[in-house]
């Protein structure tokens, strides 16, 4: 860490000795200048009463002439002295000041203050680089969910944001290049309470580069990128970064599960709900003739997505051939009637606006809409601010990469399992999918689910742990049971177990518990503070398990024999 | 040649003559100590230090604190001067000035430790 107090210094040498050798100067003359006493008597003034005369002369031109009188010489000297150190103290100051408000300095002390706010965090925190749309969403939600976070973001109108946004914890935030190893040094990547490095800057580039610095330094921090690009999303895989997400292919992927198995894809949603969220309606987008306007990344990954199901689909492309549009596309922005019209928008079904340009979008909507009203509507928007436009024109589906990936990065945090869960699920087809949402609304109600991971280790479950040591075995039925009355369940359902090499969609409650289980489970909020009790404390775990509630005097139990007593 | 360092020697070998100076002589007797260079000597040593000031090589440390010890001792015995002066009632007596030129005389040896450290770093250099 660069000391602020040295640099200081060091860039007050000039000041600093002109000061001195002001006040030397002065007082040497006033010792040397013959003067009177009250008497009259020649007298000359000693270097004790000549630092205390100049010492306050020099900051106060004030307290008169002391210890006698002055003579003429002296009166004479002490103005050349006054206007010396007057301008002496004025260059000294004015040099601090300038050197105080110097970007350069200014830099080193936010640097200085974040790199300690970071290095005070006691609690495990995420690494957040990049504060944009998706960043602010998804550090709201980890701040929401208990977490600590510190962002680092090259934009400071985005520090800014950060540092006016009232999250209820502190963030710290650091305006620096997130591609700079030093800064994320800085932003606490050594720290051993740092447990995950997100990287969702706006450049692949700098993506890569946070994957790289994190993964040299240590390989099992888990880091999750965002990745725009296939060839970007390709490199920083291939050193083992955990998760890589692409919002047009993520996108793309829910547009078709929309089209082949919306049971799927509301599964998917309601699980990647934010908590409280409310559940979203299921969407049924009608099968035939497509039209795609704008073939970028976006439209390049739904087209792709689109062939393999074989849905027909026209493309709209402004520039085809630098774009390598397939065969039978139609060249035009999508905007005006004829483009469209070519394309065949009289006998579609859907048109996606994927444009990077949201008034392109909204204008080909509006446009599309007139042509045929009975369109399905999909429409990208690329920027938060137009979110008032984007929900008047109340389009079937709205692709927002913020939004997607904020709530892709939030699940992957609070649940690793998730993932696997929804790979898996996605295997099962339509109709399994159907099913299980039937059950999670039965259980649910209107709000979305709170998705929980529990490891039976000692730390997460003790109680467990012990319980199968004590019982020899512990069936997975016992968690779900309500602590306070067992013939009750709790409203949630296992989704998912991992255990080794073996992973078991829908666990049945039979099921005999290990330790070390890693066990995925959905449901209410509350369903899970009550599950805290049975995985941590041995007396309600006894009571569930054999429907008797342990004899009393446990306090003096617990005095005396503390490592046995129930873990509260 | 650099003008930069041409003043920086300068200044941290007048600090350490001017002190000599004024150490050197009867430790008791006033007449061997003037009061102009025990003045002179403070005033360089201020300088001296200041120009060490933000050099953040380890050597560069040592340099600063040999000059910090130099002015603790030099201002020490400034005011042990004008406390025996002004303050206390017995003047300048023997017992005070040899305690004033002791403290002086501490004060070269952290002087000559910084001139030893500048000469042993310019041999290094070598150029």
């Amino acid at each position: 860490m660069k000391n602020v107090v040295f640099i200081l210094l060091r860039r007050l040498h000039l000041p600093l000795i002109v000061l001195i050798l002001v006040y030397a100067v002065s007082i040497l003359g006033f010792v040397v200048i013959p003067g009177q006493d009250d008497q009259g008597n020649p007298w000359r003034m000693d270097f004790f009463h000549a630092f205390y005369f100049v010492s306050f002369m020099g900051s106060t031109i004030g307290f008169g002439e002391i210890p006698y009188p002055f003579t003429g010489a002296q009166r004479m000297w002490a103005s050349v002295t006054i206007y010396a150190t007057v301008i002496a103290w004025l260059y000294g100051i004015g040099s601090l000041l300038s050197i105080i408000q110097d970007p350069a300095f200014r830099q080193l002390i936010t640097e200085n203050t974040f790199r300690r706010a970071v290095r005070r965090m006691r609690d495990p925190f995420y690494l957040v680089g990049g504060y944009g749309d998706t960043g602010s969403q998804l550090v709201r939600s980890l701040v929401d969910a208990g977490f600590r976070v510190v962002v680092v973001d090259i934009d400071p109108e985005r520090i800014n944001l950060l540092d006016l946004e009232d999250l209820g914890v502190f963030v710290p935030g650091l305006c620096a290049d997130a591609a700079n190893p030093e800064v994320l040094e800085m932003a606490g990547l050594k720290l051993p309470n740092c447990i995950g490095v997100v990287a969702l800057t706006n450049h692949d580039h700098v993506n890569l580069m946070v994957a790289i610095t994190t993964k040299l330094h240590d390989p099992r921090l888990p880091v999750i990128a965002r990745a725009e690009t296939s060839s970007a999303e390709a490199n920083i895989a291939s050193f083992g970064t955990e998760y890589i997400i692409n919002p047009f292919e993520v996108f793309a992927e829910q547009l078709t599960l929309a089209l082949h198995a919306p049971g799927a894809l509301l599964l998917q949603e309601w699980l990647a709900a934010a908590p409280h969220e409310r559940l979203e309606e299921p969407l049924f987008p009608p099968h035939g003739k497509w039209i795609l306007c704008g073939y970028g990344r976006f439209g390049q990954a739904i087209h792709r997505r689109f062939q393999a199901v074989d849905e027909s689909l026209v493309v709209v492309e402004v520039k085809p051939e630098k774009m390598r549009v397939p065969p039978g596309s139609i060249a035009g922005r999508g905007t005006e009637a004829h483009t469209l019209l070519e394309a065949g928008v009289e006998e579609a079904v859907g048109i996606i606006a994927g444009t990077n340009d949201d008034a392109d979008n909204l204008s080909i909507i509006l446009t599309a809409r007139e042509l045929n009203p009975d369109l399905f509507t999909v429409v990208r928007q690329n920027q938060r601010l137009n979110d008032a436009v984007f929900r008047a024109i109340h389009a079937d589906l709205v692709m927002r990469r913020g939004d997607i990936i904020a709530h892709r990065i939030f699940s992957l945090i609070i649940a690793p399992l998730l993932e696997e869960f929804l790979e898996e699920a996605k295997r099962q087809g339509n109709a399994w999918a159907n099913q299980l949402v039937a059950r999670l609304s039965g259980l649910l109600g209107e709000e979305a689910p709170a998705i929980w991971e529990v490891e039976l280790d000692r730390e997460r479950a003790p109680a467990v742990v012990a319980g199968i040591a004590e019982h020899g075995q512990l069936a997975l039925e016992i968690l779900l049971r309500d602590p306070r009355d067992r013939e009750a369940s709790l409203s949630c359902i296992p989704l998912y177990l991992w255990r080794g090499g073996r992973r078991e969609l829908l666990p049945d409650g039979k099921m005999p518990l290990h330790p070390h289980d890693r066990i995925l489970f959905c449901g209410q909020p509350q369903a899970l503070s009550q599950m805290e009790w049975i995985l941590q404390n041995r007396r309600v775990l006894h009571y569930i398990v054999t429907g008797e509630e342990l004899p009393g005097g446990w306090v003096w139990r617990k005095l005396n024999r503390r490592e046995d007593s129930p873990a509260l | 040649m650099n003008l930069e360092k041409v003043i920086f020697a300068f200044f941290i070998l007048l600090a350490l003559t001017l002190n000599f100076g004024f150490f050197v002589g009867d430790i008791a007797d006033p007449v061997h100590h003037n009061v102009y260079e025990l003045f002179a000597a403070l005033v360089v040593s201020l300088i001296a230090t200041v120009l060490k000031f933000g050099d953040r090589t380890h050597l560069g440390a040592v340099l600063l604190a040999t000059s910090l010890v130099a002015d603790l001792q030099l201002i020490a015995a400034a005011v042990v001067w004008g406390w025996a002066e002004h303050v206390s009632a017995t003047g300048l007596t023997p017992h005070v000035m040899a305690a004033i030129v002791s403290l002086s005389g501490g004060a070269v040896l952290a002087n000559v430790t910084s001139v030893v450290l500048l000469v042993s770093e310019t041999m290094m250099v070598r150029r």
